[in-house]
């Protein structure tokens, strides 16, 4: 039996955009055992709420992450709505549903950019990223802001998306899926991607249940959890299954990403056929007393805010649980018994969000 | 212009950033904004850096990898500190861990503004720092103007 050694692996290290420090236990190329240490970029925003008051919150629960700000800020305002009782207008909760999967769809790009990366596929990681601005334009259109959008507030929205604009969003689409659709081909049936990702990282259903993995992390490992399906925003109202696949390994998980991006292009068009008219937003009256956890689908997994009031213009307590967070024990297991020269295709693989799980 | 600063490669750390700053550099890479045709690369190895593009505050504990990074870059070097809270803190200035701005720790040459900073300011801000990097250049720096050879 040969000699264990760590190898060290980020904070900085050229595949991460973001820094997590696994120490990786190495038997010749074989990794034994992952540990994973993080806090390099822990804020402590959760404190924020002592010192901003409830509406002006939003800015700092947007701030969590730069990916999945829009969802961020919408699932704190839920929170927040559902303390007050405040019935939001169906026009407010259409809007979020709609920049919700343009979130998705941009996120899901820079995901399968990054990925590509990782494994040396360049090409594919310019296309994805090329492909993902046309979305941010649209992002930056209608809420003008590319990465940080700032257009949910508690009791709706703050900007309208007047019908013509819609209408053309809509048309865009069909390019925007015929584009996808030709790097989706390259994702699902490219040889070196198949032959990079395939049994690569594998996790069990099993093991994903109990280790509480989330997202299309969970949904590569058939595990179909998906909290667009509980109905909040204006997901009650559209249909869609959520995307499953069976082998569990980081293929099934890239598959997932890629059907999901096809999958939020129907959420949008359902809805922008559904919308109705009226107003965006409801004036909200008074200031939070009790608390409420609320629930939403990231692109990552299952996020959780919860908030709690005394009655004043501060919150007493803001709490966020962010999908990475859930799937690092899942990660662990992945990465023991893989090969050294796996562990970036692996990590990425869970499309880690360390802004959002440290806060 | 030397080789320089037509090839000037830069290092990426995200400090206690919320990702928006983070993902708007690296879409600077992409085919829309594409620096790569100033001669900019994105290296993953700070000895192979000449310019260290940081977003997001100083927190307790990667104050140490930042100077870390900064210190194993080989001189001349510039910092670029992108985005708001690399700049001041930003909105989590006030937050429990968060100790400031990058210059808290290091010396910054160029802060771009933005939260999330545009794509377009970050490379505004990348372009100024090469004129900078040229200038430090030209000024004998402690432990390199007394090599033999350079002149």
């Amino acid at each position: 039996m040969s000699r264990r050694i760590i190898v060290p692996f980020g904070p900085q290290h050229p595949v991460l955009p973001e820094p997590i420090h696994l120490d990786l236990v190495l038997q010749d190329e074989r990794v034994v055992e992952a540990i994973p240490s993080i806090g390099y970029i822990h804020r402590g925003l959760e404190t924020l709420v002592a010192k901003r008051e409830y509406p002006e919150y939003v800015y700092i629960a947007e701030r969590t992450c730069g990916i999945c700000s829009f969802i961020h800020g919408m699932t704190y305002c839920q929170a927040v709505e559902q303390v007050m009782n405040l019935e939001v207008p169906e026009r407010a909760l259409y809007l979020r549903t709609i920049w919700s999967e343009y979130s998705r769809m941009h996120s899901h790009l820079l995901w399968l950019g990054l990925f590509a990366d990782a494994i040396g596929f360049e090409n594919l990681f310019m296309a994805s990223w090329r492909l993902r601005e046309s979305v941010l334009d649209v992002l930056e259109e209608t809420t003008g802001g590319r990465v940080i959008q700032g257009s949910c507030k508690v009791g709706g929205v703050r900007r309208d998306i007047p019908g013509e604009t819609l209408d053309r969003m809509v048309g865009d689409l069909a390019g925007f899926e015929r584009d996808f659709r030709e790097i989706a081909n390259v994702f699902l049936h490219d040889e070196s991607i198949i032959a990079r990702t395939r049994g690569v990282g594998v996790l069990s259903r099993g093991d994903a249940y109990h280790l509480g993995a989330m997202g299309p992390t969970a949904r590569g490992s058939g595990v179909a959890i998906d909290l667009r399906k509980t109905g909040y925003a204006a997901y009650g109202k559209i249909h869609f299954k959520p995307v499953v696949e069976t082998d569990g390994d980081c293929y099934a998980r890239c598959a997932v990403r890629v059907k999901e991006v096809f999958s939020s292009i129907d959420i949008v068009r359902q809805a922008a056929a559904k919308i109705p008219e009226g107003e965006i937003e409801v004036k909200p009256k008074g200031n939070p007393n009790g608390e409420c956890f609320s629930r939403a689908e990231q692109p990552r997994g299952e996020l959780v805010h919860y908030v709690k009031g005394d009655g004043s213009r501060h919150l007493v307590r803001s709490r966020i649980r962010t999908p990475t967070l859930t799937n690092i024990p899942p990660l662990v297991k992945m990465l023991s018994g893989c090969e050294l020269a796996d562990v970036p295709v692996i990590v990425l693989s869970i499309d880690p969000c360390i802004g959002c799980m440290e806060r | 212009m030397t080789h320089l600063s037509k090839s000037p490669w830069i290092l990426h750390y995200d400090a206690s950033s919320c990702n928006g700053c983070d993902i708007e550099v690296l879409a600077c890479l992409s085919p829309l904004y594409d620096v790569e045709r100033f001669g900019i690369i994105n290296t993953g190895n700070p000895k192979h850096a000449d310019v260290l593009v940081i977003t997001g505050g100083i927190n307790e504990q990667n104050r140490e990898v930042v100077r870390n990074l900064y210190e194993q870059m080989p001189d001349p070097k510039v910092v670029v500190a992108v985005g708001i809270c690399a700049s001041t803190g930003g909105v989590f200035r006030e937050c429990y861990n968060v100790v400031g701005g990058i210059d808290c720790i290091i010396p910054v040459d160029v802060y771009v503004p933005g939260c999330a900073a545009r794509p377009e300011s970050i490379i505004d801000g990348i372009v100024r720092a090469l004129s900078i990097l040229e200038e430090k250049k030209n000024m004998p720096a402690p432990g390199r103007a007394t090599q033999g050879g350079e002149k």
